[in-house]
């Protein structure tokens, strides 16, 4: 075998190195465009509305319409407005024994938190924020790791373990990670705010099949929140009925509120 | 007998099982195949219906297959702990013992690499990873290392080969196929032991050596850090990284001690790794244990003390609840019976040393089952336990990372020299200096390098 100096192996491993890159970069950038062709949904979501959206969840109102003998409306609304997969609960209704030995109730949508876990620690940013406070998901690049479901503090996100059921309206839906339908096998999902019903001016499809207006959406820039019949000063609002977010000591900054008074264990 | 013909005894013993054509080994290739053929199968089953298959639903979402992949990542780590720390420190015994260990390190990490691919919901957008990779993610983290990881290991497995393949290329020309000729012809790169050669390949060697100590160390943190990074009870844990990286030296050494009392009778080299292989490496292993017993007391002694309401349903659990049978059998035996046989002076010999790291590699998988499922399981709120239990599917691939690593270990031992011929020949050259006149030996000191004519490829023992 000849000598061969380190400068001639330098220049070798040199020139290997750039025929293989001008192979591959050419390629790589294709798929990357391609990518982005893909991702104009993706690139909607992050037109601003001007809002920063939070929810107020009023939790002496909550009764988990027992009172009304139903299973939860907010669920249900939330269940047939997104077409969600048996096994998913985007918004969920908890129920627990209080300290008087009677039940309480937390509603649970995401809470879209201002650092979100989940966000953080997503390694190819399928998770989300979008300028108006939203955390969404990019179903089209989510490559099914779960590392969101580890992280989420409040067990607010699920998983597409099989081939999820899209019936005949989410089989023909146009998908915008606002609006998750159809869904994707392999994929995590969870609430959205109902960014797509928020784009048009309509409130949460949860906000507004609630029976007992326990549900508010608030927009922090403008101040104010509604229930969907009456509107109040959403600052003065959470400040004059003690309004906590769960599991605040973790410093995650959600933007769902939680109004106290029904006997809960405070915070949990 | 003079040092020459004990290197020429040693060079015939190595190179015998390269060479022997075994039935064993036949039959031993086929039964893992068959293992990781079922494993396909069961994987295509995946591919085909999603994660449904698998036993993790949306409470306890990673199961058996991150299990598994923080077990394998943590068996590579001794490859190259035994092989990097007692190169560096000059640690005359470790010749037999290091290449099997790198053996061990890249079959470890090619098994525990599929792992995170495995579990994947969407596998066919695995390149995400590179063209939306977030370096904010841990995940990113582990990709980064566990490949640089591998890199490192197969190049510092690589550049201590090159003499023994060029010795290879000499003597067993006529007695290999055309494949195996062409291998040990190629990858010797022209080697003919020149002093040049001698002090480039020192250097490179030396340079791995101190590269590859840093990065293991930085697998098995980043490894943590995919818990430790989350607020989940159990995983919130400062302590996690030298957690793993100990924790992963014990169970890593332990599989060290399992494969060399495997090759040891397999390849007929009970000459060359003696009762004092497994008493040194036991030592090791006793250390790595004694450390890991702190971390792991340290771990839960601070949890207990303060029972916040954060920890105190996992603690429980784990106590006297649902996982309470794994917990408390790995404090009996992967802590308790292992620590006593490697400590006590009548257990101090191959078939305790041996027991102990079988013992070991079981309860360090289990060990690793209840740090990853029960904090999955913890309710974080007012809602029941999560409940995991795995399926077929994920049964059988787990089954057929043990089969597929023992395939690559066995086959690398196989097809290369299992033992460093060249380091191996150093050593028996001191021992027999040792045994000569002192004064031989003061007057002409032996230079550094190479062994006096010894050169692979060159003039000595042929």
């Amino acid at each position: 075998m000849p000598d061969v100096t380190r400068r001639q192996l330098l220049r070798w491993i040199g020139a290997g190195g750039a025929g293989v890159a001008s192979g591959v970069i050419p390629f790589l950038a294709a798929a990357g465009q391609a990518g982005d062709a893909k991702g104009t949904a993706r690139e909607q979501t992050l037109q601003s509305t001007g809002r920063q959206w939070v929810m107020v969840v009023d939790r002496k109102k909550c009764e988990g319409c027992t009172t009304i003998d139903k299973p939860p409306r907010c669920k249900a609304a939330c269940k047939k407005e997104h077409f969600v997969p048996e096994e998913q609960n985007w918004m969920e209704v908890y129920e627990a024994p209080d300290e008087g030995g009677g039940t309480y109730f937390k509603p649970r949508p995401c809470q879209h938190c201002e650092k979100a876990p989940c966000e953080h620690v997503c390694p190819v940013e399928a998770t989300y924020y979008n300028p108006d406070g939203l955390v969404l998901i990019d179903h089209e690049r989510c490559i099914g790791c779960r590392f969101c479901l580890a992280a989420c503090p409040f067990q607010a996100r699920y998983f597409n373990w099989g081939k999820p059921e899209n019936p005949p309206g989410a089989a023909f839906a146009s998908y915008s990670p606002e609006y998750p339908v159809p869904h994707r096998i392999g994929t995590a999902e969870k609430c959205m705010f109902c960014g797509h019903r928020l784009r048009q001016g309509k409130l949460p499809a949860c906000v507004e099949g609630c029976p007992m207006q326990a549900l508010w959406m608030g927009d922090l820039t403008e101040d104010v929140a509604t229930n969907g019949t009456e509107a109040v000063r959403l600052s003065a609002f959470l400040h004059e009925r003690h309004a906590y977010r769960d599991k605040e000591e973790l410093g995650t900054r959600p933007r769902v509120f939680y109004l106290p008074g029904h006997g809960e264990d405070y915070g949990r | 007998m003079n040092a020459e013909a004990e290197v020429r005894e040693m060079e015939a013993a190595v190179l015998r099982p390269v060479t022997e054509r075994s039935r064993t080994f036949i039959l031993f290739v086929l039964a893992a195949v068959a293992v990781i053929l079922w494993a396909l199968y069961a994987w295509s089953v995946q591919l085909r219906n999603g994660l449904e298959v698998t036993g993790m639903r949306n409470h306890v979402s990673w199961g058996f297959y991150i299990t598994n992949f923080v077990f394998w990542i943590g068996i590579s780590h001794a490859g190259t702990f035994i092989s990097a720390v007692l190169r560096l420190t000059g640690v005359g015994w470790r010749t037999p013992v290091v290449r099997m260990a790198e053996f061990m390190t890249v079959g470890a990490l090619l098994v525990g690499g599929a792992m995170p691919v495995v579990d994947l919901g969407r596998p066919d957008r695995i390149l995400n990873l590179i063209y939306h990779g977030q370096l904010n993610s841990p995940i990113l983290w582990d990709l980064l290392s566990v490949t640089s990881y591998f890199t490192g290991t197969l190049i510092y497995l690589y550049l201590p080969l090159i003499p023994d393949l060029a010795t290879c290329r000499d003597r067993l020309s006529d007695k290999v196929g055309p494949l195996r000729r062409w291998f040990f012809h190629t990858f010797s790169l022209g080697w003919q032991g020149t002093p040049e050669q001698w002090r480039l390949l020192n250097k490179g060697i030396r340079a791995m050596c101190m590269m590859i100590i840093a990065v293991m160390i930085s697998v098995h943190t980043v490894v943590s850090f995919i818990f430790a990074m989350t607020w989940r009870a159990g995983w919130h844990s400062t302590i996690f990284g030298p957690y793993f990286v100990i924790g992963a030296i014990y169970s890593g050494i332990a599989a060290v001690v399992t494969e060399m009392w495997i090759f040891r009778k397999t390849f007929r080299f009970q000459k060359y790794i003696t009762p004092n292989h497994f008493r040194w490496l036991g030592n090791i292993l006793l250390a790595a244990g004694l450390v890991y017993f702190y971390f792991t007391s340290a771990e839960y002694i601070t949890a207990v003390y303060k029972m916040s309401e954060h920890e105190l349903g996992l603690l429980q659990a784990l106590f006297h609840g649902p996982y309470s049978g794994y917990f408390w059998s790995y404090w009996i035996g992967g802590m308790a019976i292992p620590l006593l046989l490697l400590s006590l002076p009548r257990t101090r010999n191959m078939l305790g040393i041996g027991i102990a790291s079988i013992l070991i590699n079981i309860f360090m998988w289990i060990k690793r089952y209840f740090i990853v499922i029960p904090s999955m399981a913890v309710p974080l709120q007012p809602t029941p336990w999560g409940s995991y239990s795995p399926t077929w599917v994920e049964i059988s691939i787990v089954a057929a990372t043990f089969a597929g690593f023992a395939l690559i270990v066995g086959t690398l031992g196989k097809s290369v020299p299992l033992i460093p011929m060249w380091e191996m020949a150093e050593e028996l050259e001191i021992e027999s200096d040792a045994r000569d006149l002192a004064e031989r030996k003061r007057s002409a000191p032996r230079p550094a390098g190479p062994v006096p004519g010894y050169a692979p490829g060159g003039g000595a023992g042929r």
